[in-house]
């Protein structure tokens, strides 16, 4: 595919974290609102729509008819939480194609209203469930696996893992919506209760209420529209497992998904002045950084380090939000908000204390399902185009 | 030695049960293609290397080296989820037990027991040799 005419013209995130007071199909509609008041665009000009399979009703069908809207495209791609970088990939394809002009791509969920958990529900047709299941893997333990691999193989510590926490946490200090905005210390991440080795409580990503949406147009349409440009130039997708039982967890699919994408967008890593990268766990950061190529394989405990991601001051911006780690994880997939704040940057519009200076490509980068197991990975790199 | 986690019992299937069954038996078994000659986990009917349908159930020595751990402290009953590498090649997901979960490490040499999971079916889980 050659560099894709389609832009992102709409982005929104629900300020929202706890959302008592609202049901599930309010909030897919305020973010649906939200990004197409901030495209300067309106319900009646959708006419492709992205959602995952946890929204509710049977695909896209029921959030079709709740917002009256008239499609002639319809996706509804799981890959868990990176699954919004690929309906982006997918939402510019269908316009290549013809398929639809102003594709809108929701996420929406109340998991910390209602208590709903991450682990998915047990379905013994699924086949590796019961080979599998009988030994507890969790998304957590499933990640600390991953942890415990990079460390024995690269020599990567819990004090480097723990630097990125504390750069989220210093870009979360400025965000007003953000669900932790204190500044915490390596020393306090290593002092929070182990939940599964090595992977400490903040390690972890936030339960949070709310979501996102996105317009992604047609060059046609994005040309009338207000807002600053932000065209979509290389995305990649991959899907990595066990292989047969050939397991390999120093390296994720993001290795390939990126090189995929920054093949199309036919630039280097060294390029990206900004990067948005899926940090569920810590170590989930961790690899797709190095995975990427945004440095070396096996020294990313390097890169993070001593403030290494902190917007001004570290290597490279990344995550200038507070990421899933201290801003938001909605629904317990934080692909969308990754997308988002990629946005905010190329348009100059993060919080000044974060923003990049002259930020014209930026990279957002996915991961859902188990890096531990079986995951897919989603890549998209984004340029300003006034 | 502390109390150990119970594993789940599995639901079975068709594809699967031959595997539970020589598990309830204390017998390790692991996937085998006759076609290309490989041995796969988790077993299933067709091979995930060539797709030839001529997969077959083999006994596994049950020898194997710890390849990744995690002690999942946040449970009602501590566990040691771990990826094994068997001594045939696949690498799959267990319990390590009968262990100080502190000294627990990568590359650690591990043999196949069996634990009684809710139901009494018995589970293929490792302990360090």
């Amino acid at each position: 595919m050659t560099a894709s005419k389609a832009y992102i013209a709409g982005a929104f995130e629900h300020p929202t974290r706890k959302a008592e007071g609202k049901s599930l199909a309010q909030l897919y509609g305020e973010v649906a609102k939200g990004a197409l008041e901030d495209a300067g665009l309106t319900h009646h000009d959708v006419d492709g729509f992205f959602c995952d399979t946890e929204a509710p009703g049977l695909g896209p069908l029921s959030l079709v008819d709740y917002l009256g809207l008239n499609v002639r495209h319809v996706d509804n791609t799981d890959t868990g939480g990176s699954a919004y970088l690929l309906h982006v990939a997918h939402a510019a394809q269908a316009i290549a194609a013809g398929k639809c002009s102003v594709a809108l791509i929701v996420l929406a969920g109340r998991p910390r209203t209602s208590g709903q958990n991450a682990e998915p529900p047990v379905d013994w047709n699924v086949p590796d469930m019961t080979f599998e299941l009988p030994y507890g893997p969790l998304v957590v333990n499933t990640y600390g696996l991953c942890a415990s691999r990079h460390m024995y193989e690269y020599g990567t510590t819990s004090e480097q893992l723990a630097w990125i926490k504390v750069a989220a946490s210093h870009h979360a200090s400025h965000n007003p919506n953000a669900m932790l905005r204190k500044i915490v210390t390596v020393e306090d991440v290593l002092e929070s209760p182990m939940i599964s080795d090595p992977l400490h409580r903040l390690d972890c990503c936030v339960v949070s209420d709310g979501g996102g949406a996105l317009l992604v147009v047609s060059e046609e349409i994005a040309r009338e529209l207000k807002r600053p440009k932000v065209r979509l130039i290389g995305s990649g997708e991959a899907v990595k497992h066990q292989n047969g039982g050939r397991i390999d967890l120093s390296h994720s699919a993001a290795t390939e998904a990126g090189k995929i994408a920054f093949g199309e967008a036919r630039i280097t890593p060294a390029d990206i002045k900004y990067a948005s990268i899926y940090d569920s766990f810590t170590i989930t950061l961790l690899m797709q950084i190095e995975d990427l190529g945004l440095c070396q394989k096996g020294k990313g405990g390097a890169f993070v380090a001593d403030g290494g991601l902190i917007s001004g001051q570290g290597r490279l911006a990344v995550n200038t939000d507070g990421g899933g780690l201290c801003n938001n994880h909605p629904n317990n997939r934080g692909g969308i908000t990754k997308i988002i704040e990629a946005v905010r940057q190329l348009r100059g519009e993060a919080h000044s204390a974060v923003q990049v200076p002259n930020c014209d490509l930026a990279l957002a980068s996915g991961m859902g399902g188990w890096m531990g197991s079986r995951h897919g990975s989603g890549v998209v790199i984004l340029e300003r185009a006034d | 030695m502390a109390q150990q986690r119970v594993p789940t019992t599995p639901t079975t299937n068709h594809e699967n049960r031959a595997f539970w069954e020589a598990a309830d038996e204390q017998q390790f078994m692991i996937g085998h293609c006759r076609a290309c000659n490989e041995p796969h986990f988790y077993p299933r009917a067709l091979c995930p290397f060539c797709f030839s349908d001529e997969t077959e159930l083999r006994q596994a020595s049950g020898e194997g080296h710890i390849y990744a751990v995690s002690v999942m402290r946040r449970a009602p009953v501590p566990y040691a989820l771990a990826y094994v590498t068997l001594a045939e090649g696949p690498v799959m997901m267990t319990n390590i037990v009968n262990c100080d979960f502190d000294a627990l490490a990568i590359g650690q040499a591990v043999e196949v027991t069996f634990q009684a999971s809710e139901d009494g079916t018995k589970v293929p889980v490792f302990q360090p040799v």
